[in-house]
């Protein structure tokens, strides 16, 4: 009896480890600043960027460090050409104008990785 | 050489071993909505409970299942349901590599392997698939020293989100696929496989004992 009822809470905990809804594996919230000066978080999909951009474009030569949240990055940096300002200065990618596109997360979400094994599985899975 | 296309035995990963059924019924049966909400296709933006709904970005963005349904896919609620290695090497994708095209792209292709404790497959890490996207300096020398064998990996570490783990289990495939890492199979078995009676919940153990 002990052990069908270990077995039945291993089996809730897994349950209740899924995430109820799924943002895209990979996508990172950027909250660092945005919310403090009134704006949504940002929204990154690791997975679109990807398609179009090696990662040693971003994780070298843009010096982004891959731990989520561990990075400084201001709108003035991107104003001058650094970070996501590399490509979003109307040339490559849409510019700084287009503020909504990228601050478009829902309000009080933590910066950091989401959408992963990292967060519903066992551990950080 | 091809990325190994082995899956780990989830079965045998995550669910403690027993001789009752029923349990295993209830828990597929309260695990299918789950299981089956991303069955080949992708959340939309507006529902995928990080983009504000009301924000204009979800009308303009591009929705995951119009650009990740034609590449080479995975399974279903791994990763992105995309074999990103895979896609590259068949050319779905050609990513830049670089914004300034005087910049030297340092590619290298040698494999690294780590044998292990405990009788898992051996590890077999492939420079080709890194460096084919990543730069040397991702990795070395902050993370890996670059001499084999030089650097101590633990699986507790990786599963701590260091070493393999900074990636994998993040952005990359994720640390589910035992087999895709440990690749290499025991002398006497035709594929890498995952030791009789080998709890991966160990990991999480001595986790926490520390």
């Amino acid at each position: 009896m002990r052990r069908r009822l270990l077995i039945l809470f291993a089996a809730l905990l897994a349950v209740s480890a899924v995430p109820p809804a799924a943002a895209e594996y990979a996508d990172v919230v950027i909250n660092r600043a945005a919310e403090k000066n009134g704006m949504r978080p940002v929204v990154f999909p690791h997975w679109f960027h990807r398609i179009r951009f090696a990662c040693r474009v971003c994780h070298t030569e843009l010096a982004i460090n891959p731990r989520a949240a561990s990075n400084i990055i201001t709108m003035s940096d991107i104003i001058d050409g650094k970070f996501c300002g590399a490509c979003h200065n109307n040339d490559i990618a849409w510019g700084v104008d287009r503020c909504d596109i990228c601050h478009s997360g829902k309000r009080g979400l933590p910066s950091g990785i989401v959408g992963g094994h990292e967060t519903s599985g066992p551990g950080r899975w | 050489m091809r990325e190994s296309t082995y899956r780990a035995d989830h079965s045998r990963c995550f669910l403690p071993a027993t001789d009752a059924p029923w349990w295993a019924l209830v828990a597929v049966f309260l695990l299918f909505p789950a299981l089956t909400a991303t069955a080949g296709e992708w959340t939309p933006i507006a529902k995928d409970d990080v983009h504000d709904p009301r924000s204009p970005a979800v009308k303009l963005l591009q929705e995951p299942a119009e650009a990740l349904a034609p590449l080479a896919p995975d399974f279903v609620g791994t990763g992105n349901q995309v074999r990103w290695v895979e896609a590259y090497d068949k050319g779905q994708i050609k990513p830049r590599q670089s914004l300034d095209p005087s910049r030297p792209i340092r590619k290298r292709d040698t494999d690294v392997i780590m044998n292990v404790k405990g009788g898992m497959p051996a590890v077999r890490f492939p420079h080709r698939q890194h460096t084919e996207l990543i730069d040397c300096s991702t990795c070395h020398a902050k993370v890996f020293k670059e001499v084999a064998g030089a650097t101590g990996i633990s699986m507790l570490l990786i599963l701590e989100g260091e070493q393999c783990g900074i990636c994998h289990g993040a952005v990359s495939f994720p640390l589910t696929e035992c087999t895709r890492c440990h690749s290499i199979a025991r002398p006497g078995e035709g594929k890498p496989k995952i030791p009789e009676g080998f709890d991966p919940m160990l990991h999480q153990r001595k986790r926490q004992e520390r």
